[in-house]
């Protein structure tokens, strides 16, 4: 009996140990279930082969990815050793210490956030915002954009009778009247014997979508969330004349030219509606772009991209993510060398050519890039004049109270565009009230 | 028998090695014990998974409801609010708009499902030929699973490619396109309306039809003899002594229907915008993707009261009208 325990003892010790070794030889990444979480599953190989550390992934489909990881950060879980999480979350994060602070280790290793576009580093990395307090290192750099059938755009009689009907040539739109008058024009249109509509937008409720979609044409017509940086002084910035006719502008777009029942639409139903042959014109998040060009339908030379039109200024919806090693993590050094080597400019370039959307420098101004996707220098575009929503500890009630307002303004015909803006102003005022900042 | 004498003995001599095996302590103990001490060992393990699993969340949920607490700001100080969640809560016009929703949601599906789960039973009561076929027929619906019937009527109800827009379409002549249930402001609580009545009517139609066979044959015998009419019948011997499974079958879809979530979180999400943002959602919301943990704790009390407030009122009269 004796030698049965103690065989049983030396068993168990060995199991545990066991275990613990492999946990300290593996690494759970945890990001959204999407295009470029297949293209970081193939670049990890190169890290496990030269570090031996397994990867694991946990990929969460986008519209339970927040619901689910932060849970999982407010729970203490210790599911996920890094994190790519959304650049809203970087406040909330950084304040509850759930990320780790990477100052030291970038100093340590000699990663420069120069290196990095400045954007990307301001948006995915630092809390506050713009401060050299880095939580994150820049992963995937997006923002939402547009593209359009190419191939029906150069049909000769589509052409004259646009010309005809509008008096200009039929281009990619380049300002928000463009963009509605384009989009009219093609709605409702047989175009190789199937009716066609204007554009697929963003209209989702339950996440993000509408937020996301509407912020086009807010930015782009001049929206700010504050009269001064820093202040929280909403009234006549969130709801002033051009964030109302911006707003007013989208709720034309998708009253007159989406496709039915296209009420509650995010990036898949977009991609749906767009590879389908429905749709003329789309917009989606760049990191769909690399899948959308090798599409054997609407891809190569039948499809075209074009940044976010101008409305009294040039803006775009910042997308995009920065990777954090989670503060909860039994295996910090693992994370830290996965950042350390993630960081190469080597590992970035090749992250680059799997389809994922490198923001470095040395990316970026390599003179080859700007040819290297038929979408490439539209996104060094975009990059350029991205906004983000909110980074506030307080983020998620901030995207509830616009999700709620934007869509009972756009889809449920609720009020004006003034009153939804009106309306948003004081739900946020209550919040930033809530957290002592006002 | 010599078999059955060596079997006895086996038995005994087992039973002599357990008594003594048994330590005498406990042995003794168990003897000691009374009836009553017995009774509470075991429904203790019952006890004390109730106490943690439901009554230790809900006095925690009343403590944080007078609390600024946060589920995600686990380092932040938790201070006291008073009543002022509570004030927040039913003062907050979107919860009023979220509770008019559920009462609409609630009224119209059960009057429905009452409507045809009743019928449904009358007939089938009638024992026709093949009525156990089409009882099984009509019970499909409810033996699916509310995330499968969600997903299943989202497509149904699509206006380009959905038969429900198709079958309309056939009868009235409208265009298939030209209308959206889930995506219309006026259409979308009645597309709901329309799939829990779908789902549910069988389950009212069992509980009825339990009804209708618990009423003996004789009291319509005796009906007949005294000539009453086939509808005298139904209003003073039917619809009086199935009352109690009809005003059961009330509670229980009422109560369901007051928490709906699933179903309408498939097919609408809430919308379009809140149309159809039943109260659990709005909960749910302010729960899990606002993080205000106290102010939704105070809503789910809200919520809490008002239903066991209502169902013991409802189970009074229902216990008023078993005993006429």
């Amino acid at each position: 009996m004796r030698k049965m325990t103690k065989a049983l003892l030396g068993a168990t010790t060995a199991l545990t140990l066991s275990a613990g070794a492999s946990r300290a030889s593996e690494l759970t990444l945890c990001w959204a279930a999407w295009d470029p979480a297949n293209a970081l599953v193939e670049l990890s190989k190169d890290f496990t082969a030269q570090s031996g550390t397994e990867m694991k992934f946990e990929f969460v489909p986008w519209p339970n990815f927040a619901d689910r990881i932060l849970n999982e950060l407010n729970a203490g879980g210790k599911l996920c050793d890094l994190l790519i999480g959304d650049s809203q979350w970087l406040g909330g994060s950084a304040e509850n210490g759930y990320y780790v602070k990477l100052n030291d280790f970038f100093d340590k290793e000699g990663i420069k956030m120069s290196d990095f576009a400045q954007a990307a580093v301001n948006a995915y990395s630092t809390w506050p915002k713009g401060t050299p307090n880095y939580w994150a290192l820049p992963a995937m750099g997006d923002a939402n954009a547009w593209f359009y059938r190419k191939d029906w755009f150069a049909k000769p009689e589509i052409q004259a009778e646009f010309k005809a009907a509008t008096g200009r040539d039929l281009a990619p739109p380049t300002t928000w009247p463009e963009l509605l008058e384009t989009a009219k024009f093609f709605n409702g249109k047989d175009i190789d014997g199937k009716k066609v509509y204007g554009a697929a937008i963003f209209t989702e409720r339950a996440s993000e979508g509408i937020t996301m979609g509407a912020t086009q044409a807010l930015y782009a017509n001049g929206f700010k969330y504050e009269m001064t940086p820093g202040k929280y002084d909403m009234e006549g910035a969130v709801n002033s004349a051009d964030a109302v006719k911006g707003l007013e502008e989208y709720k034309e777009l998708y009253k007159c030219c989406t496709p039915p029942g296209y009420t509650d639409a995010y990036m898949g139903e977009t991609l749906d509606a767009f590879k389908s042959g429905q749709a003329a014109m789309a917009m989606n998040w760049f990191a769909f772009f690399p899948g959308l060009v090798k599409d054997e339908n609407v891809g190569g030379d039948k499809i075209g991209f074009f940044n976010n039109p101008k409305g009294t200024t040039n803006a775009s919806t910042l997308g995009g993510q920065g990777i954090s090693v989670v503060a909860n993590t039994d295996n910090m050094d693992g994370a830290l060398a996965y950042i350390k080597w993630f960081a190469q400019p080597d590992v970035q370039k090749k992250w680059w050519s799997l389809g994922g959307y490198a923001v470095h420098n040395a990316v970026l101004n390599d003179p080859s890039f700007k040819a290297s996707q038929p979408f490439a220098a539209d996104f060094l575009v975009a990059m350029n004049q991205v906004q983000d929503f909110w980074q506030e500890p307080s983020y998620a009630i901030l995207l509830q109270a616009a999700q709620k307002r934007l869509h009972d303004y756009v889809v449920a015909d609720k009020g004006t565009a003034k009153e939804a803006l009106d309306g948003l102003v004081k739900d946020w005022t209550e919040v930033f009230e809530d957290d002592g900042k006002l | 028998m010599p078999v059955t004498d060596t079997n006895t003995t086996v038995l005994d001599k087992a039973a002599d090695t357990a008594v003594r095996a048994t330590p005498v302590p406990l042995a003794y103990r168990v003897r000691g014990l009374s009836d009553r001490s017995i009774a509470w060992l075991f429904i203790l393990p019952t006890i004390v998974l109730l106490l943690a699993i439901n009554i230790f969340p809900l006095i925690w949920a009343v403590y944080l409801s007078f609390t600024n607490f946060r589920a995600n700001r686990p380092n932040a100080e938790i201070e006291g609010v008073g009543l002022s969640n509570y004030q927040r809560v039913l003062n907050d016009p979107d919860i009023w708009q979220a509770m008019q929703t559920t009462a609409h949601f609630v009224f119209w599906t059960i009057l429905l499902q009452m409507l045809i789960g009743f019928a449904l039973a009358y007939l089938i009561d009638r024992k026709f030929r093949g009525h156990a076929f089409w009882t099984t027929v009509i019970l499909i619906p409810m033996m699916l699973s509310p995330a499968v019937v969600g997903n299943f009527w989202r497509f149904l109800y699509q206006p380009q490619i959905g038969l429900f827009n198709y079958v309309y379409s056939f009868f009235t002549g409208v265009e298939p396109s030209s209308f959206e249930m889930l995506g219309s402001v006026t259409l979308s609580p009645w597309a709901i309306i329309i799939v829990d009545t779908w789902m549910w009517t069988p389950y009212v139609m069992l509980i009825c039809l339990a009804g209708l066979r618990s009423i003996p044959d004789y009291i319509y015998e005796a009906a007949e003899v005294d000539r009453a009419s086939a509808w005298r019948q139904f209003w003073s011997i039917t619809v009086p002594m199935a009352l109690p499974f009809i005003m059961l079958a009330v509670l229980f879809r009422a109560i369901e229907n007051f928490k709906m979530f699933d179903m309408v979180v498939l097919l609408t999400g809430g919308g379009p915008g809140s149309t159809t943002e039943v109260a659990s959602i709005t909960l749910k919301r302010e729960a899990f993707e606002s993080w205000r943990t106290g102010r939704a704790s105070a809503f789910a009390i809200i919520l809490f009261v008002a239903v066991f407030g209502l169902a013991n009122i409802y189970v009074k009269a229902l216990n008023r009208v078993k005993q006429r």
